[in-house]
């Protein structure tokens, strides 16, 4: 066995001997819930479980939940096995990513079926078996809208795609798709981000405050944005050689362009800070029970 | 007709929408090609996993390496596609205690939320939260101060990672009312309210010029990559 | 030493960024936060309406946002919520109705005078990215005709009336990418002068600033713009001090602070070594 892969191995057996010695001691990675009942009906009451703080755990009608405890210990491992990934590609990280991409294609495949093929396409096609099953609350006597059955012939012609033969029956669909995200995008994207944006740089130069005095931070920060935004601009045409003065402006929009994406650098690095401080809040409360920031377990 | 067909469609679809937002008399036009794009994008998602089952169903059969995790992923997107068309532990609500069918797919309590709730989150959460360390550890490397404009880029990287932090605003406390813009969360919003403001500005600008001329190019049949190469 | 740093295996510098954000985590630093003009802006914004206006809590988000974005959203919905305002969420995203579903559950928590159908509704996901933007901009019923649980719009007190968007009063959008606050002020603000607010993620902020102030009343730029808001939330609602979990966004601001101040390390003791190699012709 390597020297390293000893280290890591004598490493991952001590932690985890800690952590059980912890769980021993604590209990941590409990979780409770709290039984409601929502509903009597003739096959008797309808119960709902609701997640309630650790520090309820005595009230009468709350009690252990021991799915959701194997749950927190399996969120912990998956965050775990993810976080394994900085010590190079490993197994326990693949599983995870294996896993990861399963859930998460099979999730998103049940929201658009839940969400839009029985809300909208199914409620529009066939309103009353849909009243009887899946949506009870629409209204009575509702008019099946034949206009969705092009949506769903298209549906039909885009799931071909999977067959062996005859993959161009889905180009069809996919040009209505195509054609309605240019259609949509041709308008908005002039209106909001080209005329808008035009009219939103145009600036007075001069800016005078309420009481009539020259305003100089006013001045200067508008013929800075005014000049920025024509500096980047030159930058970005082509069709005219970067040289002489065309080359000085470009030059200028060149050192904007530095600023505007070391801005960028700093706001990105706090985004990525404060997944992590989630994940390792999500570690050090929820499951090693080492700090209560939000008093979920007092008198605990 | 396996490739005009679709080009007139795209063109059609797309004028459509254009005109029915010139046009109020047509706006209903536009809605109902909107919600036929919506089913679609939907179908999108079951076409995405139907194609994930089958690549991982091709590697598992060829015994390709790595067909271990492909097992993994095609049980994991299974189960959880399984457990959520069939809303397994989902309970009646108030509203239709009587009809399990009517409760949202997601309710607390159910196989899917417990797979959202403790594999998904986490597994997802982790996945993105990972980028803190590489992004340290590619600052470290490749962050050099190598001519003016990466000293621009680095000093602004400075001041803005300065000023989101409580510490940046600790110099205003310090310093006189007249040299307030000097403290890092002054010049922090300085930096993105002009600077980056007007930088950004310029790329919106290019990039609705960019999206506007290729949309009209796929309307026009200018641009006919969406439809791929060949006849099949 | 320039050796070793020259030769550093990047699994300290991992190691530092753990430590850097674990240690401030342990032991539950929190700082003062002094609001920025724009966090200001979108706390009048929403402040500024009178009691019981119509907000569109647009929330398109994920877990691998939650981080930077879940506080934000919590912190927009108690202020909604002391104001009495009328909530609509609704999510663009699929991952995005159990991050609505907290905000639900922190308003039966810590509102409970607030009644479900009266005050806020739970209008769930649509697929089709920017797409039901545009049909509820128009005609809401064209795509969502049922809250989560299943009950028709025409059968809760605040939707029975409710034609589209543009009878807002303002929208309310925490944003995690595409589709987000680029989309709803593409194809509901701008079109049709909706006012709008946004939290998005550090990514997308630098992005947004163009809109502001006359497509996007005010900006949240990540935790940074939450731990701000959550301060002037606190300073209106003085009540919230008492409540841990209205400070998150707060509390995750010691492991910005030293996390920020070991990576401005890091990049100067790149360039150093990159100096010293360069001097000494390794480079």
């Amino acid at each position: 066995m390597q020297r390293e892969t000893l280290i890591w191995t004598a490493v991952m057996v001590l932690g985890g001997l800690v952590l059980l010695v912890h769980a021993v001691r604590v209990g941590n990675g409990r979780v409770y819930v709290r039984e409601v009942t929502v509903a009597d009906v003739k096959s008797g009451p309808v119960v709902h479980y609701k997640g309630v703080p650790p520090s309820l755990h005595n009230e009468a009608d709350v009690s252990l939940s021991v799915p959701r405890t194997i749950g927190m210990w399996i969120a912990a491992l998956c965050t775990l096995g993810i976080m394994s990934f900085v010590l190079g590609d490993n197994p326990l990280y693949k599983l995870m990513e294996s896993i990861f991409v399963g859930v998460s294609a099979g999730y998103l495949m049940v929201a658009a079926f839940w969400d839009e093929i029985v809300q909208n396409l199914l409620k529009g096609l066939v309103p009353g078996p849909m009243r009887d099953s899946f949506l009870p609350g629409l209204e009575e006597g509702l008019n099946p809208d034949l206009t969705y059955l092009a949506p769903l012939a298209m549906s039909v012609m885009m799931l071909w795609r999977l067959s062996p033969k005859g993959a161009w029956i889905a180009r069809w669909p996919l040009a209505f798709f195509i054609g309605a995200t240019a259609g949509f995008r041709l308008v908005s994207y002039l209106e909001a981000d080209f005329t808008q944006q035009i009219n939103n740089t145009i600036l007075p130069l001069i800016v005078y405050t309420a009481d009539k005095s020259f305003d100089v931070w006013g001045t200067i920060r508008n013929v800075l944005i005014v000049g920025g935004v024509l500096l980047g601009l030159v930058y970005f045409f082509f069709s005219v050689p970067h040289r002489g003065v065309v080359g000085g402006l470009a030059r200028g929009g060149v050192w904007l362009l530095m600023i505007t994406f070391g801005a960028s650098f700093g706001y990105t690095v706090m985004g990525r800070i404060a997944l992590l401080a989630d994940r390792l809040q999500f570690l050090f409360d929820d499951w090693l029970w080492l700090i209560d920031p939000t008093m979920q377990r007092v008198g605990m | 007709m396996k490739r005009t067909v679709p080009m007139v469609i795209a063109a059609v679809t797309g004028f459509v929408l254009i005109v029915s937002y010139f046009i109020p008399l047509t706006e209903e036009w536009g809605s109902i090609a909107m919600q036929w794009f919506n089913v679609l994008a939907a179908i999108a998602f079951v076409l995405g996993g139907s194609n994930l089952m089958r690549m991982n169903l091709q590697k598992i059969s060829d015994r390709r390496p790595g067909w271990g995790y492909a097992a993994v992923t095609l049980i994991a997107f299974l189960v959880t596609l399984c457990v959520g068309l069939l809303k397994v532990g989902v309970q009646p609500t108030e509203s239709f205690p009587t009809n399990a069918w009517a409760a949202p797919y997601n309710q607390e309590g159910s196989f899917l939320w417990w797979l959202y709730e403790y594999m998904y989150k986490p597994l997802q959460a982790t996945m993105f939260a990972l980028l803190a360390f590489f992004i340290a550890s590619a600052a470290f490397r490749a962050f050099r101060a190598k001519n003016p404009e990466s000293i621009a880029l680095l000093a602004t990287a400075f001041i803005v990672l300065m000023g989101r932090t409580y510490v940046g605003g600790l110099m205003r406390d310090v310093l006189p009312a007249s040299l307030e813009w000097l403290s890092f969360d002054s010049m922090t919003n300085y930096i993105m309210s002009v600077f980056n403001l007007a930088g950004m500005r310029a790329i919106t600008i290019g990039i609705a010029l960019g999206v506007a001329s290729t949309s009209l190019k796929v309307l026009l049949g200018v641009d006919r990559s969406y439809l791929g190469a060949g006849d099949e | 030493m320039y050796e070793f740093l020259k030769n550093l295996d990047r699994r300290w510098i991992f190691l530092l960024i753990l430590l850097a954000v674990a240690i401030p985590i342990l032991g539950e630093w929190q700082f003062p936060e002094k609001p920025s003009p724009m966090v200001q802006s979108v706390f009048d914004a929403i402040e500024n309406l009178p009691a019981g206006s119509d907000i569109w809590m647009a929330y398109d988000y994920d877990p691998g946002s939650q981080g930077e974005l879940h506080p934000m959203a919590l912190a927009f919905t108690r202020q909604c919520a002391f104001k009495r305002h009328k909530m609509y969420f609704m999510t663009l995203w699929p991952q995005g109705p159990p991050m609505i579903q907290k905000n639900i559950e922190l308003l039966i928590k810590e509102f409970p005078d607030l009644e479900y159908g009266v005050d806020y509704v739970n209008l769930g996901y649509r697929p089709g990215y920017e797409g039901p933007i545009k049909l509820a901009v128009i005609d809401l019923r064209k795509t969502i005709a049922a809250d989560v649980d299943g009950k028709s719009l025409d059968d809760l007190p605040m939707t029975r009336d409710f034609k589209n968007i543009q009878e807002v009063d303002l929208i309310v959008n925490v944003s995690a990418g595409y589709p987000g606050t680029k989309e709803w002020v593409l194809y509901a603000s701008t079109s049709y002068n909706i006012p709008t607010v946004a939290g998005c993620t550090g990514v997308q902020a630098p992005y947004l600033y163009p809109y502001v102030p006359q497509q996007l009343d005010g900006l949240l730029g990540a935790i940074k713009g939450a731990a701000e808001y959550e301060f002037l939330l606190l300073e209106a609602y003085p009540s919230l001090r008492e409540n841990p979990k209205a400070q998150e966004a707060l509390r995750r601001m010691g492991p910005q602070l030293l996390a920020h101040l070991v990576l401005i390390g890091l990049i100067v003791a790149g360039n150093v070594i990159y100096f010293v190699g360069r001097s000494r012709g390794d480079v």
